[in-house]
């Protein structure tokens, strides 16, 4: 027990440095207090901070991730819809830490996982009390309505899991994110993630061991399993766009709309991709 | 023989819970509980007839009173029970309640149901609204009765509004005397605990789930309302309060050992009931909360310690 406080602490001290000392302070000043350190959802201000060290190595050193308009996003209920890709989702990681480390005041982002993650142990407990849930609607009503900022990709699994030839181009959105917003009345804020895309380049799919493995794909990497290499993030935040209209509309409906935030963060990409130099740095 | 005072009705009266609300209501009603067991510590101006709720004997009480309100909790889960005991004590004592409030024009129904009718499962929203679908038989086949009391009670709301019908499904009812699954699991002094998971979890002290009960039978209450304690909090931190070490054991070992342990006596709880230790079963008291202005009287730390005894 004691070893692991002393981890803990350590880890904590690490984050701390990496980011700003008066980190701790300035997250929990922008959430309630709780009697017992979670929120109802399972969110640990503990966990989060103590956990979260290696990812934000990743963010400085590795990736080297540079934000920009980080300033855009509204206070209150938000939802962030960005493009997804790189095999492993560590493109919703670095948007989390560029929130949580940059931005002013801080902000934990939410973001809507799989239904089958809480069937696995240690993950499940971790991702709820990092502040992840499981992407029901309802679920997602209910933060926005406590004025969270939730982190959705409307491209889903077929963005994460594109090949390497299908890069910057953004696959179908899902409705889901828009019906939310037109019924919550919450802006959306379009947002680009160059960089990732590269992280891991899929040259190929093998069908048939992603069938007997349950897995969507099975991409095949340079480095066989998809390790993402040391690109170069770049992410930018977009104006956020506030829409009218009835949620229960028909699809032909909400799909003018969600275009509307599909052009928005195509064409931030191509502008990220025209201005950047080089892949890597 | 016939009483002019009007009654309320308490099924199973001789329960923990139902004896609370009996201490919390005989002040202010005339209380006629009906129960197969003695009533322990009976009050004096309660009367009890101790008959099993399937029985032609019922209809006795309710030609004897002029009842006015049925508090139904005559509902039992005991997991060592034979199925088709549980499932006919269950169906048939409460088809038998509705039957005598509709035969004898009773104006107030009021039935304890459970959250956990919602059943625990990966796929759950954090919070289950009342429109949620019952879920719990899909992977507890002894739940099915509940479900059925609970669709039997819903059922009867719509079908005699001249009664007013509430559903209660409270959260997890613990307390210092209650011997429920949920409060023996937090008495244990080894308790398991599954490796790697540790969901959020919410309780109700059984004082508090007494006056959800109550105040249901004021006037103008009717429908069918989650009732949530002081909140929710992880599984792991309950058993801090309580100052108990829980064992880590992996899920699949555990659901076997238990299976078996279960099977040869050696454990109280059923397999399935891992179910609630691994995955979230919450629901939303905001219906409740909103149309009674519910506030419980126990804070979590009291509700939780209130398994001790304290």
């Amino acid at each position: 027990m004691k070893v692991r406080d002393r981890v803990k602490r350590s880890m904590r001290q690490w984050t701390l440095s990496m980011t700003r000392e008066d980190l701790e302070e300035r997250l929990r000043s922008t959430r309630e207090p709780t009697e017992y350190g979670v929120d109802s959802f399972g969110l640990s201000v503990d966990t989060i901070l103590d956990a979260m060290g290696p990812v934000v190595w990743l963010y400085k050193h590795y990736f080297r991730v540079e934000t920009k308009g980080l300033e855009k996003v509204p206070r209150g209920r938000v939802l962030l819809i960005s493009n997804h890709s790189g095999q492993l989702p560590l493109d919703a990681a670095m948007i989390a830490i560029a929130m949580v480390a940059e931005a002013n005041p801080p902000r934990i982002i939410r973001s809507m996982i799989e239904k089958w993650v809480p069937t696995l142990p240690i993950v499940s407990t971790l991702f709820a009390r990092v502040g992840q849930v499981v992407g029901t609607p309802e679920n997602c009503r209910r933060l926005l309505e406590h004025e969270e900022a939730i982190l959705v990709f409307p491209e889903g699994v077929k963005g994460i899991s594109k090949m390497f030839n299908e890069r910057y181009q953004l696959q179908e959105f899902g409705l889901g994110f828009m019906r939310l917003a037109l019924e919550t009345k919450t802006p959306i804020v379009p947002v680009a993630v160059i960089g990732a895309e590269e992280q891991a380049p899929a040259f190929a799919n093998v069908k048939p061991l992603a069938k007997v493995l349950g897995f969507p794909v099975f991409p095949i990497t340079p480095t066989i399993i998809p390790i993402p290499l040391p690109t170069k993030y770049r992410i930018s935040f977009g104006e956020p766009i506030t829409f009218h209209g009835r949620p229960d509309d028909d699809d032909a409906e909400l799909e003018k709309r969600v275009m509307v935030v599909k052009a928005a963060i195509q064409s931030m990409l191509e502008q990220g991709l025209k201005a950047r130099k080089a892949v890597f740095w | 023989m016939s009483d002019a005072q009007p009654v309320v009705v308490v099924t199973g009266i001789s329960g923990n819970l139902g004896r609370m609300v009996a201490k919390l209501l005989h002040r202010e009603a005339k209380v006629v509980g009906i129960d197969r067991r003695p009533f322990v510590g009976r009050p004096k101006d309660v009367e009890h007839y101790q008959v099993d709720l399937r029985k032609k004997k019922v209809d006795e009480v309710f030609r004897r009173h002029p009842v006015k309100a049925i508090l139904h909790m005559g509902i039992m889960h005991d997991p060592r029970m034979s199925a088709e005991d549980h499932h006919s004590f269950n169906i048939i004592g409460t088809t038998k309640v509705l039957e005598c409030a509709a035969k004898y024009n009773v104006k107030k129904l009021v039935v304890l149901s459970s959250a956990s009718v919602y059943g625990p499962s990966p796929d759950n929203s954090n919070f289950l609204s009342e429109e949620a679908p019952l879920m719990a038989a899909s992977r507890f086949p002894s739940m099915r009765d509940l479900i059925e009391v609970d669709m039997l009670a819903h059922g009867f709301l719509w079908r005699h509004p001249e009664t007013e019908t509430v559903v209660l499904r409270p959260v997890h009812i613990i307390g210092p005397t209650i011997r429920n699954a949920p409060s023996n699991y937090l008495r244990l002094k080894r308790p398991w605990m599954l490796l790697g998971f540790d969901p959020m979890v919410q309780l109700i002290h059984m004082e508090d789930a007494a006056r959800s009960m109550l105040e249901g039978l004021k006037p103008g209450r009717k429908g069918v309302y989650n009732v949530v304690g002081p909140g929710e909090v992880p599984l792991s931190s309950v058993f801090r309060e309580l100052g108990a070490d829980p064992v880590r054991m992996p899920h699949l070992v555990a659901r076997r050992m238990l299976e078996t342990a279960f099977k040869y006596r050696m454990a109280e709880f059923p397999p399935e009931e891992l179910d609630h230790i691994q995955f979230l079963c919450m629901v939303d008291g905001k219906r409740w909360k909103t149309e009674t202005g519910w506030e419980p009287r126990y804070t979590m730390k009291a509700t939780i310690r209130s398994v001790l005894g304290e």
